[in-house]
């Protein structure tokens, strides 16, 4: 297993969102996560990602095993694709930039500083970050955002090809990639339930 | 981690990363101050050892709030923590590329400015040494302060409010150094003593402001 | 016997301090009476300071809180970190501002007292000074507690702060020690009894100084009550929400 949680709880603000989370990833495996807004998918996410503490429950992951792609892409205005990418590229190891640029046809834009690029070229930019990184395990909160048909096309073929690697991916998202291989987990099942009044302790409630 | 300074470095220099800014801030104060205080070159003289470590270290603080705010507003901040960089380098490297950009180009222009504020001739070697011992410190610092209010909207002014206080025994040691040497005393006392803090806040607030920014993370 | 840390329960804090505070209430109220009274009108005045010599009452019983409210901040922040108590954290919140009134009560007492014996409202005193630094580390600690929305979060940040600031309050003591030797006297009261004010002083000040220690206390204790059941509040509203 690359990543595994059992019975977990997650918390938004001090307040549980979610319990009794369970799931495991195995090498090829992707895993798609929904929801309605505000279920608790990114907080799972930043939980899994190691950004959160979680309330209860065991999480097994593999030290370094994890890369994290939240809302923003985390790419740099004032830096040009290559160097935007070159850059994640030394801080996750090193490595070479260029199949990332091709899988997500950024090669032609290689020399634009990222402020320049359109909405969804940012996107693609922040997508390929995560081939670079080189990780086994792809946690992505709603990446296909601003994305259009062709590049959601390249982003599947891209978590295709990563899978066929040995890789794994959860994906938090609301539209149909396509990706028919992936199991389905629907957190809102996992919904925290209220708790009595009664037991007013630590937590206040 | 060199990557990461390099980025820095790089952003800091380019359109919009207002290097430079904190340099021009201090020439600025320091040439309002003879306009506010009267053209009297012995009064001058005087106050400009606390006048050029005063300015050097009010031109630190208006660049800490671009330490971690940029990195928090672009999400930037989220992935590097989950980076294989642990985030005490991170905060250390931090503080690095703002002395870089910041206090060094202070420490260097001092000199220029201490002749506009007729700082008498054996003052400026101990200002140079004091102010070059004493920046990396108030970086250091800074960087905590930064680190505090990274969630905060506007967290400017908040900032400064907490990092005011924690510069007072640098400020001190700093401008008492620079000041015996203006007069022509031994300074070595004050100068040991602002290496002291200095090199203990390098070993220690780089863990504070880490728990700090993984508190402000989640 | 019952851990020490069942008192870290909100309710069980709650319930107990409401046990405790008339007894520590009216005891600030007595002693603080009965030492001002007779400090103020049954002490014989000072050969040299004159009627002066009085606010010392006032002046060092506040200066004494306003530093151990500080050390009590800095306790609780420590257990908040270790033992996550809420209670510890808001304790210290609850303190904050007490601590920063008993500094402001030190301060300006002791601008009084200097006018008429060092002919000044204010020198740069260490004493003085390092005060005043302390005050500035008071309002930065309630600024940050009041800025940040999330009470957890909020909690740790300023636990932190409040340990660096320590270390820091600390420094700047030494650092305004090296800066300027003052005019203020050595301190009023020490265990070897040589420096101490008369015993005729000593008594009614004692007395007050118990009276500044359990108004301090009341006041944090009604003040974490407060804090308590705002934090309550707060939960059940985002309880509310979630239903």
């Amino acid at each position: 297993m690359l990543l595994s949680a059992e019975n977990l709880s997650v918390s938004r603000g001090g307040i549980a969102v979610l319990e009794g989370v369970t799931l495991a990833l195995a090498p090829g495996q992707a895993l798609i996560l929904r929801g309605p807004n505000g279920a608790g998918k990114t907080t799972l996410l930043r939980t899994l990602a190691g950004l959160q503490p979680l309330l209860k429950g065991t999480l097994q992951a593999d030290e370094g095993a994890l890369v994290y792609a939240g809302h923003a892409d985390g790419n740099k205005g004032a830096l040009t694709v290559r160097e935007n990418l070159e850059f994640w590229a030394a801080i996750f190891g090193g490595g070479d930039v260029h199949p990332a640029m091709d899988t997500y046809a950024l090669a032609s834009l290689a020399d634009r500083p990222a402020a320049q690029l359109s909405a969804g070229q940012k996107r693609r930019l922040g997508l390929a970050r995560l081939i670079v990184a080189r990780r086994a395990v792809w946690l992505l909160d709603e990446p296909t955002v601003s994305l259009d048909t062709a590049a959601t096309a390249m982003f599947v073929a891209a978590v295709r090809a990563h899978l066929d690697a040995g890789g794994s991916a959860i994906i938090a998202t609301h539209i149909e990639l396509g990706l028919d291989e992936a199991a389905v987990l629907d957190i809102t099942p996992f919904k925290a339930r209220v708790t009595a009044l009664d037991d007013f302790d630590e937590a206040f409630l | 981690m060199i990557a990461l300074l390099i980025r820095d470095l790089r952003l800091a220099v380019r359109a919009g990363g207002g290097f430079g800014l904190g340099l021009a801030f201090f020439l600025i104060v320091v040439v309002l101050v003879p306009f506010a205080v009267g053209p009297r070159a012995d009064l001058h003289r005087v106050i400009a050892p606390g006048v050029l470590w005063l300015g050097a270290l009010l031109a630190c603080l208006l660049s800490l709030d671009r330490i971690f705010a940029l990195d928090h507003e672009d999400g930037s901040l989220d992935l590097l923590a989950t980076a294989p960089l642990p985030l005490e380098a991170l905060t250390c490297i931090k503080a690095l590329a703002h002395w870089l950009t910041t206090g060094l180009p202070l420490v260097l222009a001092a000199p220029v400015l201490g002749v506009l504020m007729n700082l008498p001739a054996p003052g400026y070697v101990p200002l140079i040494l004091s102010l070059a011992l004493g920046t990396p410190a108030l970086s250091v610092i800074g960087t905590f302060g930064a680190a505090l209010t990274v969630g905060v909207r506007r967290g400017g002014l908040l900032m400064s409010l907490l990092v005011l206080p924690l510069y007072v025994p640098t400020l001190i040691f700093g401008a008492e150094a620079a000041r015996r040497g203006a007069d022509g005393l031994s300074y070595s006392t004050p100068l040991i003593m602002l290496a002291g803090i200095t090199c203990g806040t390098i070993a220690l607030l780089p863990f504070a402001s880490a728990a700090v920014v993984r508190v402000n993370l989640r | 016997m019952a851990s020490l840390w069942e008192y870290a329960n909100p309710r069980k804090f709650i319930a107990t301090s409401d046990r405790v505070l008339p007894w520590v209430g009216a005891g600030a109220l007595v002693s603080l009476t009965v030492g001002l009274i007779w400090g103020f009108f049954f002490t014989p005045e000072d050969y040299r300071q004159g009627a002066s010599v009085k606010i010392i009452y006032l002046h060092v019983p506040a200066a004494l809180m306003a530093i151990n409210a500080w050390l009590m901040m800095l306790v609780a922040s420590l257990i908040w970190i270790v033992r996550r108590h809420h209670v510890s954290a808001l304790a210290a919140r609850a303190a904050a501002p007490v601590g920063a009134v008993m500094t402001v009560i030190a301060l300006v007492t002791g601008a009084l007292w200097g006018q008429p014996i060092w002919g000044t409202w204010w020198v740069w005193d260490p004493r003085l000074t390092s005060f005043l630094i302390l005050f500035l580390f008071y309002l930065g600690y309630i600024a940050l507690w009041s800025a940040i929305e999330d009470g957890d979060t909020a909690a740790d940040l300023t636990s932190v702060l409040c340990l660096v600031g320590s270390v820091f309050a600390l420094l700047s003591r030494y650092a305004v020690l090296f800066w300027n030797q003052g005019l203020h006297q050595g301190a009023s009261l020490s265990l070897d009894k040589k420096e101490n004010v008369a015993d005729v002083f000593y008594l009614p000040l004692l007395v007050c100084i118990a009276g500044f220690v359990l108004l301090f206390v009341a006041l944090v204790l009604m003040r974490t009550q407060t804090e308590i059941r705002a934090r309550r509040m707060r939960a059940l509203l985002a309880r509310e929400r979630m239903l």
